[in-house]
């Protein structure tokens, strides 16, 4: 889970780390008030889930309250790839003297945190990894040990921070490595880290991704899901238990296994197909959870067949047969279906489908080619 | 010949008595594995599926039966601790099957295993299977049957879907081990290419991965350097998108990396068979026979 930058700078700053006295506006007025209260110059940042925000017209300066909120009103509503923005965040402007990177994240690989800091901050770190590999600085922290400061003097001395800024850097690191951990983060990002005019470091931005799988134990961090960054599929999946992301393709796929999700995905391509989506609808999947897969499979207009593909093993074919009829009844459609069913109990459900005159298939390269043909209307 | 599971499998089950730990105990039973214990704090005393007895701790279920592997099918929130207490309990091999384990309680898991004897495979993964002997997993023992191929994944019904078809065309297994699409897991490609190497029952491998991480690559070094027999792959995730979880929570494309491109090209390189679709791979290994 994604948090917006408004989220994870109180956050960051609950740790101990330095971040702008701003808040969130929702509407101009509001962000007036707020512009007023600060005081000076102020920056209108939109809150909305992508990169890219500053060159897409989202970020502004405001040089009165008057200013803010104009500018807010015409950032408010604008649409920033695709999302539409509902909230700004008012800073204080500040001073930049140099902007710093620094950013955590799990290295799978040498299974530790890695955290990682460059001179290089404000800019895309993707960037700056591919074209100046050496100006990004990272060090691999022991998860019985924890980030020790020796590590984090190391970073600051290796992208060339002055002696008196070492002390305060080794801190946030410190800080924001207690917060990565304390939240069950799987991405903590400060750029820029800037280094202000009075030699102070402030966080300006700050990026957070969760681990879902960890929610359980952070109610107050489940809470602040901004639905309105989900469509309304995607919160149904959820809430149904469904993992499904939309692709824009015309090939509908319900799967059971992930790994046999994406392989059905990839065969259609194969055939000369392509996939809406992909979803998983887990492990013994019962009746109503295949019925509500299919209602958000089937409204996506794009959508022009749909392919079952189902390898019963916890899962029982004639459980998913039966959520395909249900569904079918609460959903009356016209798209053509293909539908597989090996493993657990198939021959029952192959029988209850065989009633609804459904097209069948054997292996997964047939049912891959029929749900081409019909998807091209052959 | 098979590897890490066999007749000498003396198996263990933590959350015996929970419905998806009862029902999979009863499989694995009906299988032919030997299932000497169950472990559910509490309920010491008591038998489970018949006669399985039950121990409140995995230190006592030692003890009493001599267990040398365990099965996992706790909550994800307590999983982290039942793999622990497994370990400090002395059994060799942990299989993991619980899924939605946190990545940083994982990464501390792994972190006390590695200055164990134990090893772990998961969690989140369908177990491991050798036709005939032993079946400790969650997999439908009757499409596999016995034979030299050994396969390892990081998927569950992708894993099925090639064993099926292997068996259809009459190719037996000698092992099949789900190793789990977690990010941080037990046992990597590596460790099982390396144990199918040294197996004299296996001559060849099939390997299944999927986007994200680098496991691939690291394997495919691997292959390059140290295998002499013939390994087969198939990579899934050619379609997807980056930036998006495609479902296991270590499947993802991030800064750019973990892309199936790169693994089917790194494999390739080192002379691994890549399949273009799963079906392909049966029949990739049947020429090789």
């Amino acid at each position: 889970m994604k948090l917006q930058e408004f989220q994870a700078k109180r956050i960051f700053g609950q740790f101990g780390v330095p971040v702008p006295q701003g808040d969130v506006a929702t509407t101009p007025a509001e962000a007036r008030a707020i512009a007023e209260r600060i005081g000076g110059t102020v920056v209108i940042k939109s809150q909305v889930l992508v990169g890219g925000r500053g060159k897409a017209g989202g970020i502004k300066l405001a040089r009165s309250a008057q200013e803010a909120e104009e500018v807010a009103g015409r950032i408010l509503g604008m649409d920033i790839k695709g999302l539409k923005v509902k909230k700004v965040l008012v800073d204080p402007g500040a001073d930049i003297r140099k902007e710093l990177y620094l950013g955590m994240v799990l290295d799978r690989a040498r299974r530790r945190v890695v955290v990682m800091a460059s001179s290089e901050g404000g800019v895309d770190i993707e960037e700056v990894a591919a074209s100046t590999p050496e100006k990004i600085i990272s060090v691999a922290v022991d998860p019985c040990q924890g980030l020790r400061e020796y590590q984090a003097r190391d970073l600051a001395l290796n992208i060339g921070l002055a002696r008196e800024q070492m002390g305060k850097f080794a801190q946030i690191c410190q800080a924001l490595y207690e917060c990565y951990m304390a939240c069950d983060a799987s991405l903590a990002e400060i750029n820029p880290l800037a280094v202000l005019g009075d030699d102070s470091l402030m966080a300006l931005d700050g990026k957070m991704v969760l681990d879902d799988s960890a929610l359980f134990r952070h109610a107050d961090l489940a809470a602040m899901r901004d639905e309105d960054e989900e469509t309304p599929e995607e919160r149904e999946a959820r809430l149904n238990g469904l993992s499904y992301v939309k692709l824009d393709g015309e090939i509908g796929c319900m799967v059971n296994g992930a790994g046999l999700a994406m392989a059905t995905m990839d065969i259609i391509k194969y055939f000369g197909g392509s996939p809406a989506n992909f979803l998983d609808v887990g492990g013994g999947a019962k009746a109503d959870k295949v019925a509500a897969a299919l209602r958000i499979i089937l409204s996506d207009p794009n959508v022009k067949a749909v392919l079952f593909n189902i390898f019963g093993g916890i899962t029982r074919c004639d459980e998913v047969a039966r959520g395909i009829l249900q569904a079918l009844e609460q959903v009356p459609t016209k798209v053509p279906m293909v539908v597989r069913l090996v493993g657990t109990n198939y021959e029952e459900g192959r029988a209850i489908l065989a009633e609804a005159q459904m097209a069948t298939a054997e292996t997964l390269a047939e049912a891959a080619q029929k749900a081409v043909a019909a998807a091209c209307g052959a | 010949m098979s590897i890490l599971v066999s007749k000498d499998t003396r198996l263990v089950v933590q959350g015996i008595t929970g419905r998806e730990g009862a029902f999979h105990t009863e499989q694995m039973i009906a299988y032919g594995t030997k299932v000497v214990a169950g472990v559910t704090p509490g309920k010491g005393g008591g038998w489970a599926v018949g006669n399985v007895p039950i121990f409140d701790t995995v230190q006592e279920a030692v003890a009493a039966t001599g267990a040398n592997t365990s099965i996992i099918y706790v909550p994800a929130k307590f999983a982290p601790d039942a793999i622990l207490e497994a370990a400090d309990a002395g059994v060799a091999l942990i299989v993991c099957i619980t899924e939605g384990v946190p990545a940083l309680d994982m990464l501390k898991v792994r972190a006390y295993l590695d200055r164990t004897p134990s090893r772990l495979i998961g969690p989140n993964c369908p177990g491991l299977i050798t036709p005939g002997e032993a079946k400790v997993g969650i997999m439908p023992g009757h499409i596999h049957a016995r034979g030299n191929v050994g396969l390892v994944s990081r998927s569950g019904t992708l894993t099925y879907e090639v064993v099926y078809a292997l068996t259809l065309r009459g190719i037996g297994q000698s092992t099949a081990v789900g190793i789990g699409g977690d990010p941080i897991n037990g046992t990597s490609f590596v460790d099982c290419l390396a144990m199918f190497e040294k197996d004299p029952e296996t001559r060849q491998v099939v390997m299944i991965g999927e986007i994200g991480g680098t496991d691939e690559e690291q394997a495919a070094e691997f292959i390059a350097a140290k295998m002499s027999k013939p390994v087969t792959s198939f990579i899934a995730g050619q379609t997807a998108p980056p930036g998006k979880r495609m479902g296991h929570a270590g499947a993802i494309i991030s800064g750019g990396t973990g892309t199936a491109a790169e693994k089917i090209a790194a494999l390739e390189a080192a002379g691994v068979r890549v399949a273009k679709h799963p079906g392909e791979i049966a029949e990739l290994i049947a020429e090789r026979l």
